[in-house]
């Protein structure tokens, strides 16, 4: 099983992050269950977002304290809170970030990569630089640097999932996927 | 077709494959994205409904009693406070026989305000005489409001199909959602014997002498008991079509158990991985969830448990100066009907705190350790 965890601002779609890789590695076939914190969500605090993945069904329905890999949707976030806590070590940190790996000065028991989503949503229409709408590239990246599946059931989630600039949206997810 | 849906779509799409013609309900906090669902189905024509939109719980139930008495397939869905609102209406639909179908959420009565789960909205409904259905995973919610309405109306007794909120409610899980033809083949259209209508008028619910009306609740009563046996036949039928099976209990792993831990919601499915935990370990653990409250199935209960060595019994519920609600039902059910066996009563995860599989060892364990219980009520995680 694989344990992910999210990290985002409210507004900013983590959720909907969360919801369209559950999709897109559900194509494949795999077992998924993604919860939002369970809570009311404010506009700019931040938020979280959780997701299994397995090759069997799902049976704990405990929160998940230790996960594999966390995913940091909002790059601010890094000095706000102690995004790794309770990450297993050897485990992936995926920042959204035009900084390089190394300048994020992560610990070295983990793994780091960054991918400029807010880059590639802007450049997509997405958003704009002061609001912009990155989830869809952070879910190519993530399905890319994690091994999740391949870029189709991505695009396939992303069509489906996100009915405004449907295509702008596709093309953001296969640029991160392509750039990661 | 499969589809990554949150629990509380889960409700919806049942409601929609069962073809439910009136859905009444108040649209506003503690509802959930249940109805909200169902109202943009029947805005878009994918349900050929008639939606209600009230003022309270109070009159989402009476205008779906009203619907029922008409002949309408009529569901509703709701959630702690609003559930209580709902109360009276409740033993009008259940003693006015109105198969009624309602989804509710699980979530902690106020104060202090919550909007996260146990179990104490929907047990404080325990004797208002509805069909009563605790489900653990997305797919089982969806399944269970068709089984739910196919039981209901054979019957004509109201039924709760209940979730926990967000552990269920808002969190995503694969759901095969079935085609619809499937569905109106295992469902057929509602015909009740009796209709309000102009055209062969009746008084439904009136004035009733205690020359009749103690037998009524007898009726009740006795169609209540025979529900068990219909479910099982339902889940078989149920099982054919689609390869489910939508039963009464979930025994895991139970035959040779030293301890069976008794649950319910997703606690019994959380409970699975505790299980499959301790038995690695090289404990002889067990799990008996128990999916259908109302009525109590005494029998498969009785049969399980009777061959148990020591249960424990973990609820997420309290009925104050007594115990867990659940503690108390399997300890009735059993007295006197098998023999002498150890049963420890659990509380946890009131108000949404969460109840981790580490939480269910420890439950485990602490039965192992003790001859007999020492306590009322054995707390878990709590701040004293």
């Amino acid at each position: 099983m694989i344990e992910i965890r999210f990290h985002g601002r409210g507004g900013q779609g983590t959720v909907v992050a969360s919801k369209i890789l559950a999709d897109a590695i559900a194509k494949e076939g795999k077992y998924v269950q993604a919860y939002p914190e369970f809570g009311v969500e404010r506009r700019g605090a931040p938020v979280f977002a959780f997701l299994r993945i397995d090759d069997k069904p799902i049976y704990d329905k405990s929160r998940i304290y230790a996960p594999d890999h966390v995913i940091v949707v909002d790059p601010t976030l890094i000095e706000a809170i102690d995004v790794t806590e309770g990450l297993k070590e050897g485990g992936w940190i995926i920042v959204n970030s035009d900084k390089n790996p190394e300048q994020l000065k992560f610990p070295q028991k983990f793994n780091v990569a960054t991918i400029n989503a807010t880059h590639i949503a802007v450049k997509h229409k997405l958003g704009t630089m002061a609001a912009p709408i990155v989830n869809t590239a952070i879910v190519g990246a993530v399905v890319k640097v994690l091994k999740l599946g391949n870029i189709e059931s991505v695009l396939e989630a992303v069509k489906e999932g996100v009915p405004a600039k449907s295509e702008e949206n596709a093309a953001a997810a296969k640029e991160a996927y392509e750039k990661a | 077709m499969k589809k990554v849906i949150m629990g509380n779509h889960s409700l919806s799409y049942g409601a929609m494959l069962s073809r439910a013609q009136v859905i009444s309900a108040y649209p506003i906090t503690p509802q959930t994205q249940v109805v909200e669902l169902l109202s943009e189905m029947c805005a878009n024509n994918v349900l050929d409904a008639k939606f209600i939109k009230v003022e309270s719980e109070h009159s989402a139930m009476a205008s779906c009693i009203g619907a029922s008495l008409a002949g309408a397939r009529t569901f509703t869905a709701t959630s702690a406070q609003g559930l209580a609102l709902m109360h009276e209406l409740l033993h009008w639909a259940s003693g006015g026989r109105m198969p009624v179908v309602m989804g509710n959420i699980n979530r902690a009565m106020a104060p202090g305000w919550s909007i996260w789960t146990d179990q104490n909205d929907s047990l404080s409904q325990r004797d208002t005489g509805w069909i009563q259905i605790y489900c653990s995973s997305n797919q089982e919610v969806l399944d269970t409001v068709i089984q739910a309405f196919k039981v209901s109306e054979k019957i004509m007794i109201p039924s709760m199909v209940v979730l926990d909120a967000f552990v269920l409610s808002h969190t995503y899980e694969v759901v095969d959602i079935p085609d619809q033809e499937k569905v109106d083949a295992y469902l057929p259209p509602f015909k009740p014997e009796f209709t309000l209508t102009p055209d062969d008028p009746h008084a439904f619910g009136g004035l009733t002498s205690p020359e009749h009306y103690f037998e009524l609740r007898y009726m009740l009563q006795k169609d209540m008991e025979k529900v068990p046996a219909l479910i099982q036949e339902t889940a078989k039928e149920f099982e054919e079509m689609f390869g489910r099976y939508p039963g009464l209990v979930e025994a895991y792993r139970c035959e040779d158990a030293d301890v069976t831990l008794v649950t319910s919601g997703t606690v019994g499915y959380t409970a699975r991985v505790a299980v499959d935990m301790l038995r690695e370990e090289g404990i002889k653990a067990g799990n008996l969830r128990i999916k259908v409250f109302r009525p109590f199935p005494f029998e498969i209960i009785r049969k399980i448990l009777g061959e148990a060595r020591k249960v424990a019994v973990v609820d997420r519920n309290i009925s104050y100066g007594h115990h867990g609600i659940f503690y108390e039902e399997v300890k009735s059910a059993i007295y006197g009907f098998t023999k002498d066996i150890p049963i420890f009563g659990f509380i946890a995860g009131l108000g949404g705190r969460d109840i981790t599989p580490e939480d269910l060892k420890g439950i485990a364990h602490y039965a192992l350790k003790k001859d007999r219980p020492e306590e009322e009520i054995v707390w878990i995680g709590v701040k004293k």
